[in-house]
Order: C-alpha cells, then structure tokens, then sequence
C-alpha cells in the first residue's frame, strides 16, 4: 500500500451505498466486457518507500552526474551553480501544485511571477514583449517559424543557418512537416564559425520567409546579428534568433537591439539543472504589434472590482481552447515552474550578479582557450565567443580522456561530418581549477604536454 | 433592443447601410450583446475586395472569436482605425461609432437580397427560442 | 493574512546583490574584450537590485496567494489534479540524475537510459501498444507528434490524405495539433448519450480522411462504448485511430487502447502519473504506437545490445525530432517513480478509487445541478447551470463562490457541448471526508443562488482579489513592467 489513496473499507462501502452500485466493478459496466481480462496490468509489485529510493540511488549511481568525471559539454545544456534559494522557492508546494491559472483570484502567486518571467524574457531578449513560456528553446524556435509564416503568409522559404544548433534545425523542420507550404533551406557558415553573410545575401529572393540563426550559434561564436538583420530585413523577411546560452545575453548585444524580429531562447542556464537534457523552457519574445500572431500563454496587468492591480490570463483568443483549429499554436501546458525558476534566478542575480556571472564565464572560457592554444590545440573557428568555443584535436584524444574521467567538450563531427577532429568545448563558473588542468593536459598536443611536463 | 429601419441585415448580424455607391458595414445591437465586451476587431486593409458571404475580418471578445462576413461585394475604402484603440465602441454605439469598414459596393442589386429590420427582428426572436 | 507584494522590479536598491559570484578560476585572464558592436551597452538597466532575503520573502508571499492541489482539493476536470508524492521530488534531485548532462558519451548514463528503457516499457504495458517514445514535452505536443506519425504513414502509402475526424467534445488541442499539421478538422457529433456513434464515424469516413482523433474517455467522463466499432469502421477505409490519452487515470487495469483498435496515443504523465503541474508545466506527453507506426517515430531512438543501451539517429523514416535532446528528463523519473512505488496492484486501484470518487460526487450532486448525460460515467463528471438560471446566476459564478469555500474551482465552460459546464474530477488522493465537504459547499451554493444570487455574483468575497477586469486586461495590454 502507498498510503497515496485514503479509502477505508467503510467509506467505499458508504460511497457505494451513496452512488446505489454493489461494487467498484459495476461502475465499470460501460466498458465493453471484452476488453476487460485483457487489461490486467503486466507490471511488478510495488515497492515501499525506503525499496524506490534504494532502485532510484542505484540508477542514479550509474550516471556520470554528481561527482563523477570533469564534464566541460555545453552544446544546448549549460552547467551552472542553481542557488539553493531557487529550488527552495520551486518546492513551494502551492507553485509546485497548481495548474495553468484559470482562476485569477486565487492564483496571483503563479500569475504575478509569470508577468515578472516575461519581463525579463522581453529585458533580456531586447524585445517589447515575451509569453509565459514554450517548451524549450528548440520548439520555440520552431514556433517562431510558424508566427512568421502567419506574419507573411506570402512567403515560403525559411533560411536557418547550418550553425543554428542541429536539434533547433530538426525541430523546425519536423515542425512544418505538415503544412506542405514551408521551405526549408540552409546557409552555410564561413570559415571565423559565423553565418556566411555573402552566402545568405545571395540567397535571399523575394519568396524568403525568414532567417534563424543562433546568437551564440552552436560553435559557441557570437554572430553579427545586425549585419544578418539588415540583410534580411532588405530582403522583406523576419529574422529570427535563437539563444541556446542566454547568460551570453548579459553581455552582448540582445538580438532585439540588433534588429531581431522574433528572439527565442532556453532558459536552462537561469536555475534549471542540465537533467539530462529536460525540463528547460523556451523564452519567445516579439514585437508589441505582432502580438496576436504569437504562441502561447499570455499573462497581463488588470485591477480587480476594488481598482487593486492584479494579473489575468489575457489575449486568450488567440489560443487552442478558443481558436481550436485556427489557433497561433497548440501548446496547453506550458514549462511554467521553470519559468518561475528563471524568474527566481534572475531575480537573485539581478544585474549586478548576472553581469559579473557573465563576465566569469567569458574569462574563464578564454583563458582556457589561450591555455589549450598555448599547448598546441588551436581553436577551429577566430569568431568572437563567450563560454563555448571549438578546438581540433584528434578523437583518439578525447576517447583516451573520457576513459581518465574527462569529457573534453563534444565531438562535432557527430553533427558535422566536415568538422572532423573537432570538439566544442564548454568552460563556465562550475569548472574547477584542477579538472581545467586535466583537460588541458590531457588536450595537449604530444610535444606540448611533453614541455609542460 | 434597437434594429434600426434604414439598415439592411444579414443572418450572420452584420448591418449594412448604403450611402450613395458605398455600404457601410457593422455588427447589430443583438451581435454585440450576445458577444459580450468586445476587446479586439481585425479589420482588412483598405484597398481589399470581398465577395458576399466572405469573411473580412474578426471581432473577439474575452472568451470568442468571430468571423465577419461581407454582406455583399464590394472594395474597402476605409476602415474604421478607431476600434483599434476602442473595441468598446463595437458595444456602447454599434451601429454608430463602431462602424467596421466602407465598401465601394460592386453590384447595388445585391442590397435588396439583405433583410429588413422586420424580417431581421423576427429571425433574432427565432434565434433566441 | 495576506501581505501585499509589489513586482521585483519594483523592490531593492542600486548595487545591492542576491548572489554573489566566485573570481574566475585559473586566476581569470581577460581574453580580448568583445567587440564594441556586440557589447550589450545597456547596463542591464531595469533588472532588480535585491538581496537573498528580498527574494526568498517575495516569492514565499506570492506562493501564498495560489490556492494548489497541495492546499485544497483542485476539482479542475480533464486535468487529474492528484497527490504529486513529495518522494518523486527527492528522486528527481539524485545529483545523477539532475547535474546529469545530455550529451556524455551513452555508457556514461546507463542509470538514465534504463530508466527511459523501463518507463517506456511500463507505458507500452498499460497501453498494450508496441513502441513508446517520451519525448513530447506535454499532452500536446504528443498529439502534435502523433498527428505526424499518422501523416507518415500515409505519405508512405502515397497520399497524406486530408481531413481528422474529432468528436465536437474535444479538448481544443485536439483540432489546433491536427491542423499545425495541415489536416482539416471535421467535426462528428457525440449523440444524445454524449458519446461518439459508430455509425456517425463510418457515415463520414472514406479515403480522405487520415484519422479519428479520439478521447477516451472522452471529456464527458465517458467511455466510448461504440470504440471498437468506430476503429473498425476507419480501418475499413484505411484511416488510423489516434487517442488522446489525457484521461488515462480511468483506464488502468480496465482497458488498453491496443485492444479498442487504436493506433496511436498519448499519455499525459503530469496527469495520471502524478508529477506536479508546477503553475502550468512542465508536463511530458509520450506517445505510444503499434508497430507499424514505430519507424516513423523521433530520433533519437532507444537501442538495446550487449554493450547496454545506446541512443541511435539511425531511422531513416524518422519524422525528426519535437524538441533538444530526449524529453522532460526529470519529469521522466517522477513519473517511473510513480509506476514504481505502486506497482501492478497500486495503479489498478488508482483507476477503481478515481472513478468511485467521481462517482460519488455525482451521485450527491445530482438534482441540486443539471446533469447534461446520465450516461453513466467514469472518472470525472459534468454538471450544467441550467438548473440556476432562473436566478440569474451562471457557471462562473458557482466557480468564483467555490473559492469562498476554500476549494479551487472545476474547469468551467469545457467540453463546449455542454452550455455553462462544470467539469469535476475528483481523483482517487481524496478522502470521503473532503469530497463530502466539497459537495455540501455546492449544495450550499445552489441555495444561495436562490436566496442572494448577488453574493455568487459578487464572489468571490475572501480571496486576496475580489473579481479581476479581464476585458480591461484584453482592451489595454499590458504584458510587462516597463523601466522608468
Ligand atoms: C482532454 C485533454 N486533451 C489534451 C490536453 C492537452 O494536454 P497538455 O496540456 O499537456 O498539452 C488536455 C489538457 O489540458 C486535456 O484535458
């Protein structure tokens, strides 16, 4: 027994005797008789409390998390500290176990924190608004595409360069899967990891949709947002940027500053742990006037029948449970405790602690990168970079590495064929001094790790 | 509830009301208290051309949306930017201040297919049961 | 007492800080500076200025104006607002499984991938379909994704076909997630009885229609009796019968979707299976499929051989991918959590206690409200405000009045078949003795619309805010603080 369900053999004798059936089983006469033997459920028995615990330890024991090997990945899931007053306010049981807030008046915790979430989506992203949140930063993206297509129904072709994350890419494409009338096609990048701005300037034609790229891209190189806005803004598209890394944003330039039409991001980095790879939330954030073509739940101010300011749900009838099937999307369930992290997070930071967060990351990412250069591992791309940046060196290395308990960054050639021997490598405040000898060490080329002994 | 005789209906609840070659197009007073406070009118851009029965554009209230249909065929001259900013005048003044668009009417016969206040009245009191 | 809040934004001062920051390691050289044309030059300006304790004490006092499933019952139907076990959360937060990062190398998460393993294994069980994927990160996006599984199929048989067949009950994502993928919603009529006929299927099935979208049971709180009958007659013309899963909570033990004739679904894991629905999310929506189906599913795909389990890109038929990386992880393991702890025995009963709770509820509520169908029901049951309507008192106002009581409302105005529902779903956590105190305070109510409608219209009256102007909120957006 779990002690999950409270029924006593007298209250479902009362309740039955209430409802004027013998069994529990007559409540089931509905269900065709047929179908009933063969639903026995074919699962083991359960287990007690301290049994799950022990089941899941063991699990858990055999995932490189915690303290096992020095993990310098990025890639689309960032590594940051999680202050302990973050996932204290995450446990809040009356966060943690409400729904979607369709009672305002009893629900102005969840409703005011997601006013505060798009906030400082719209601050960050440097746009004028934000929604209460996508799934994460890859369908975000992918929704970004859908708001343009509705924006300019005219145009068909989406641009995403091919240093936009691959899984941002797959996502876009599974997306538009269905609707026969988008075109997807890609940039290429150039030789300093950035979009290749001549390519993409002779590819623009009058049928150009959109451009997607990520700031930073997948190389972890920072991408000249206002040279590509200008361009495609000259061509009559939308430019869409998409931000695996936000923290970046509290440095550079936002893509809304740039010119950026839709700027969509994951918001992992802001209080989430990597957790294999889930739950994130997509930051999406757009233009005052194009507000009825966006995704997503949407949270504004109001004042209650006493004038006292509250917030709502509001601008609903862009969504599934009135639009049906002309909605702008069909997202329900949103990532809204993860938002509430991001906003608890950013909250704590607050300018002061994100800016010199941010700056933690840059320098320690380049000291890095001048360390590896210093030991023979040149970086395979000169663009400008924050916390993230990409090195050549043979994969035998980096096997040899993961076996003395170093995953030095991400083998590229995994998702680019013609990057051979290249490996994205992410360096940020979590990483010791003594684990960045070990990878450095270890990166090294044979004479180099020879002359620093 | 007020269904002036000067105007032309429709089973969808538009009115129409016709100045010189030009129709003027609303929502009646039934449309818009069966809707609710209106928040939000999508209109066309001037210039655009409907077919009758077509839609042109959407009025939403907090919890519906609704398709606008062109009573007959025409060109938009001018749309009423007003409801931009005053949705709300769609409830207070329908037939007035919250005028949707102006239509340079293509075929003027098309107006006598419309119904007549009367015949409009009787229809809502059909709804209604 | 509830203290008053101003947005963080509006709290703090200039320098002050939640969170300091270490110097960076290996003493921090500085690396060239960014370039002047990417530098944000904006200072940051507008973010708070807040210390830890303004921050703890800000959110500790808006949680305190949120009524949760944790606080009170949370009766919103279609929405399964049970017990979320505090264990799942303890479990969630193993340091290998949360600071576990996505891309390691496969045998460096053997721990993760036996649990995705195990969980889609479990759910394959229970629906007695042959593969699963978990990836969908709600209900959803799983029926987005099965949407586009049942397009692959077709397309594999030439022709993507058209139209989706949808019961005029559904959820509202039903229709939005077959239109993201370029299918035409043809809406069939549920009859009199609230269900969906067989006949009315048939009648409108031939080789232009794709799939019937189905929920069973459906938002009604019924079974779909004629289920069988309706996936033979869209098998008949080569159509598929997709199910949305979302009210799995009354089916365990009692009925696989495999056996009714379904060929896709999904699972609403923040529903049945008892993860928190965290304000909105996040959920997980896997999807399962029979075999036929499974080449067509996302990458990357599960694979088990002698070196363990591995995750593959290899499916050439792949619809792609729904999102980064595999799924809501974390959600994931409070979800196998969940199956684990209970086990075979456990989840039946789950089923059995919902569906008695539901059914109580309706049996005592039964003549105060309009009972729309006396179909007999399932695991949620659906009222109408027809009875209150000589007193000028509607849906909504039953709901704001609830709040009164200290109960959350049920979801209200939902499925649109039903004119001014109230959709209750009690779940199987909740004891005889609340279910009791609820229903008296609705009886309760129903008086008070004869006696003083204006207090219901007023209501409601003990909350934080009394009602909130959301046409004002719609008429003037405003979506966010703005810097001054
Ligand atoms: C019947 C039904 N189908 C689908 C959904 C959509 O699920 P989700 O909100 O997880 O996307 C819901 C829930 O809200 C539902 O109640």
């Amino acid at each position: 027994m779990s002690g999950y369900t409270p029924h006593t053999e007298g209250d479902i004798a009362a309740m039955l005797a209430a409802i004027g059936a013998s069994s529990i089983d007559d409540l089931f006469a509905q269900v065709p008789a047929g179908l009933r033997p063969r639903a026995t459920i074919d699962l083991p028995p359960g287990l007690t409390e301290p049994e799950l615990r022990a089941r899941f330890e063991a699990l858990a024991a055999r995932n490189a998390g915690g303290t096992g090997p020095a993990v310098f990945l990025g890639a689309g899931a960032y590594p940051h500290w999680v202050p302990t007053a973050v996932d204290q306010v995450l446990l809040r049981s009356e966060f943690l176990t409400a729904y979607t807030p369709y009672q305002p008046e009893v629900s102005q915790g969840t409703l005011q924190a997601t006013f505060e979430f798009q906030t400082f989506a719209a601050l960050l992203l440097g746009l004028e608004v934000a929604n209460a949140s996508m799934y994460d930063g890859a369908s975000a993206a992918a929704e970004a595409v859908l708001m343009a297509r509705r924006m300019l129904p005219d145009r068909h072709t989406v641009w995403l360069s091919r240093a936009l994350h691959p899984h941002y890419r797959a996502v876009i494409r599974t997306y538009v899967r269905g609707l026969g009338d988008v075109v997807v096609r890609e940039v290429p990048f150039a030789a300093d990891g950035r979009t290749d701005l001549g390519a993409l300037e002779g590819d623009l034609g009058p049928d150009a949709l959109a451009v997607v790229l990520g700031q930073p891209n997948v190389f972890g190189v920072l991408e000249d947002v206002a040279a590509v806005a200008a361009r495609t803004g000259a061509a009559g598209a939308l430019i869409i940027t998409a931000t695996a890394e936000p923290l970046a944003l509290a440095m550079v330039r936002p893509p809304g500053a740039c010119g950026a039409d839709i700027a969509v991001a994951e918001g992992q980095s802001f209080g989430l742990p990597v957790s294999y790879g889930g739950p994130g939330v997509g930051l999406f954030a757009a233009r005052e006037r194009d507000v009825r073509s966006m995704p997503g739940r949407i949270v504004g101010e109001t004042v209650d029948a006493h004038g006292r300011r509250g917030f709502v749900l509001t601008l609903a009838t862009r969504e599934q449970h009135i639009r049906r099937e002309r909605a702008t999307s069909n997202i329900c369930t949103n990532q809204g405790l993860c938002a509430l992290a991001v906003t608890a997070y950013l909250s704590l930071l607050g300018r002061q602690g994100l800016r010199a967060l941010a700056t933690t990351n840059y320098r320690a990412a380049h000291a890095v990168a001048t360390r590896l250069e210093a030991a023979g591992v040149a970086r395979r791309f000169d663009g400008p970079f924050f916390n993230e940046f990409v090195v050549q060196a043979p994969i035998a290395r980096w096997e040899a590495l993961v076996r003395d308990g170093v995953v030095a960054g991400f083998p590229l050639a995994r998702w680019y064929p013609e990057l051979d021997d290249a490996l994205v490598v992410c360096v940020t405040e979590m990483h010791g001094a003594a684990d960045i000898d070990r990878l450095v060490r270890g990166l090294a080329a044979p004479a180099a790790r020879a002359a620093s002994g | 509830m007020d269904f002036p005789e000067d105007l032309h209906y429709t089973q969808e609840h538009e009115w129409l009301r016709v100045e010189g070659n030009d129709g003027v197009v609303g929502i009646t007073d039934f449309a818009q208290d069966a809707l609710g406070d209106v928040v939000f009118v999508e209109l066309p851009p001037v210039g655009a051309t409907f077919a009758p029965g077509q839609a042109f554009g959407v009025v939403e209230s907090n919890k519906t949306v609704s398709d606008l249909f062109a009573p007959v065929a025409g060109r938009v001259t001018a749309v009423n930017h007003v409801l931009r900013d005053e949705p709300e005048l769609v409830n207070s003044d329908p037939y007035g201040a919250g005028w949707m668009i102006r239509l340079a009417l293509t075929d003027r016969e098309q107006v006598n297919r419309l119904l007549y206040a009367d015949a409009y009245r009787t229809f809502v009191a059909q709804q209604r049961t | 007492m509830l203290l008053d809040e101003p947005l963080i934004f509006e709290r703090g001062a200039t320098g002050r800080i939640g969170w300091a920051v270490a110097e960076p390691p290996g003493g921090g050289q500085d690396g060239p500076a960014l370039p002047p044309d990417l530098r944000r030059d904006d200072d940051l300006a507008g973010l708070p200025e807040v210390s830890e304790l303004e921050v703890v004490r800000h959110f500790v006092r808006l949680s305190q104006w949120n009524y949760s499933a944790a606080t009170t019952l949370y009766p919103l139907g279609s929405c399964t607002m049970k017990y979320n076990p505090v264990v799942n959360e303890a479990l969630a937060r193993l340091p290998g499984f949360a600071t576990l990062h996505p891309l390691v190398p496969d045998r460096l998460a053997q721990g993760a991938l036996e649990l995705i393993a195990g969980l889609e294994a479990a759910l394959a069980a229970l629906s007695g379909l042959d593969a699963v994927c978990l990836q969908p990160a709600a209900g959803a996006q799983g029926e987005l994704l099965g949407m586009l599984l049942v397009r692959a199929h077709h397309v594999a048989r030439g022709d993507p076909r058209r139209r989706v067949l949808i019961p005029s009950s559904a959820h509202g994502t039903n229709p939005a997630s077959a239109a993201l993928c370029g299918y035409q919603v043809a809406e069939v009529a549920v009859d009199a009885r609230g269900l969906l006929p067989a006949a009315a299927v048939a009648a409108a099935m031939d080789e232009s229609v794709a799939a019937l979208m189905v929920t069973n049971p459906n938002t009604l709180g019924l079974f779909e009796e004629e289920i069988e009958a309706a996936a033979a007659a869209v098998h008949a013309r080569g159509g598929l019968v997709y199910m949305d899963g979302a009210n799995f909570n009354a089916l365990m033990g009692v009925a696989r979707p495999g056996d009714m004739g379904v060929d896709v679904m999904q699972f609403n894991l923040h529903k049945t299976f008892s993860t928190p629905h965290g304000g909105g999310g996040p959920g997980a929506g896997p999807v399962a499929v029979r075999a036929p189906l499974a080449p067509y599913l996302p990458v990357p795909r599960l694979v088990r051989s002698d070196a363990g389990l591995a995750w593959s890109d290899d499916a050439p038929q792949s619809v792609g991918r729904m999102r980064s990386f595999y799924g809501n992880f974390g959600v994931l393991v409070r979800a196998f959590a969940y199956i684990a702890r209970l086990g075979a025995v456990g989840l039946a009963d789950v089923t059995r206690l919902a569906v008695l709770n539901a059914n109580y509820v309706r049996a005592r509520l039964q003549g105060a409200y309009h009972l729309p169908y006396d179909t007999p029901s399932l695991h949620e049951c659906v009222f109408s405000d027809r009875h209150l309507q000589d007193s000028g008192v509607s849906t909504l106002d039953v709901a704001k009045r609830l709040l009164d009581y200290g109960f959350y409302a049920p979801t209200i105005y939902f499925p649109l078949v039903v004119k001014g529902a109230l959709m209750i779903e009690p779940t199987e956590t909740e004891t005889k003795e609340t279910l009791d105190a609820f229903v008296n305070a609705l009886l309760a109510i129903a008086d008070e619309a004869r006696t003083d409608p204006a207090l219901l219209r007023n209501a409601p009256h003990r909350a934080r805010l009394a009602r909130l102007d959301e046409t004002r909120a719609a008429r003037r957006p405003i979506l966010r603080w703005q810097p001054r």
